[in-house]
């Protein structure tokens, strides 16, 4: 864990929306100010808690999505039709509001930045997010592959553009459309695939580990296919979304 | 996490991630990395790895493997409950 406080009792903690950013029509990145944040392994996740005036509480997971840091971190929100949480997130929360998070969360599904071993990092949608934060603390070999259904569903566009060319090699990205490609593309849309796998896949000697995030079905399926060509199981570490959370 | 485009037909389950949270609040330590050998398969493997069905009262964690459960956790009004009767084992790392 990356907390550096003497470890104890996890507890929730007031943050401050400090600013927003869209993303795409139906997701952006807060920024939120956190007294005594101490940073993060990216991959890792917290959760957020919203109350409402009559007490009533909810709570979902969301990855953090900037490189780790002291102060304040990134969370990025795929806006969830009839969800409790993310419409707030999204749509209505303004730099000021105050909500609570509980976090850093999860040391399984992390990559260190000292990791000498060169990553394969594979998002399905929002599933980009904890890879986010992968990329821009990135430090040795890592490829990132990218599928949505459209560009225009595509998160950390720009960031993306920017890791790449700042990577001086180190980070090389790779978008899949499954439904419409940009024009111009090479290939039609389709989904994820062995093939488009087997082209962006380290060799099998390079000790590569994986790391897959993204809709449960998408990873189930993106998992199974690594394997099948050549990735060694103990190698994957994967972090499904399940069904609609909101 | 939690926020996804995926449809209705999605699998209904999330992973043993989720749990970070409300088991870190409870018991103080990241319990993601823990190892849990499955008392149908024995099989082991960490937390984070196991599926987690949470659209219910409660957490329920089973083994990707048996479908076993491995896990539940509850909340009650004043009260945390952990039923692990479904492993064998539940093995954490030294803290460093």
């Amino acid at each position: 864990m990356a907390r550096a406080a003497v470890p104890g009792r996890l507890t929730w903690q007031a943050a401050t929306v400090a600013a927003t950013r869209a993303e795409t029509a139906t997701a952006r990145t807060l920024v939120l100010d956190v007294d005594g944040w101490t940073g993060h392994v990216p991959g890792q996740h917290v959760d957020v808690r919203l109350t409402a005036p009559d007490g009533y509480t909810a709570y979902r997971s969301y990855s953090i999505s900037s490189a780790p840091g002291p102060d304040w971190l990134e969370v990025t929100v795929q806006a969830v039709t009839d969800g409790e949480v993310s419409p707030y997130l999204v749509d209505v929360a303004e730099p000021g509001d105050q909500l609570e998070i509980r976090g850093p969360l999860g040391g399984w599904f992390v990559r260190r930045p000292a990791d000498p071993r060169p990553a394969l990092l594979i998002g399905g949608g929002s599933g980009v997010a904890p890879l986010m934060s992968m990329v821009r603390a990135a430090m040795n070999p890592t490829r990132l592959l990218y599928s949505t259904r459209s560009p225009s569903d595509a998160l950390f566009t720009s960031d993306l553009a920017t890791a790449r060319a700042a990577g001086d090699g180190l980070v090389a990205v790779t978008h899949v459309y499954t439904r419409v490609a940009p024009p111009g593309w090479p290939a039609p849309p389709r989904r994820l695939d062995a093939d488009a796998l087997s082209r962006v896949a380290w060799p099998r000697d390079a000790d590569a580990v994986a790391f897959v995030c993204g809709p449960t079905g998408f990873v189930e399926t993106v998992a199974d296919l690594l394997v099948d060509i050549g990735h060694d199981p103990a190698n994957i570490r994967t972090e499904r979304f399940g069904p609609t959370g909101g | 996490m939690s926020t996804t485009n995926a449809g209705a037909e999605d699998a209904p389950w999330v992973d043993g991630n989720a749990l970070a949270g409300p088991l870190g609040e409870i018991m103080g330590a990241d319990f993601t990395v823990a190892e849990l050998t499955c008392a149908g398969c024995r099989t082991t493997r960490p937390l984070a790895a196991m599926r987690v069905f949470d659209r219910a009262p409660g957490l329920v964690a089973r083994c990707p493997h048996c479908e076993h459960v491995v896990m539940r956790v509850v909340r009650t009004t004043g009260r945390f409950l952990v039923d692990l009767r479904g492993s064998l084992v539940l093995s954490l790392p030294v803290p460093q």
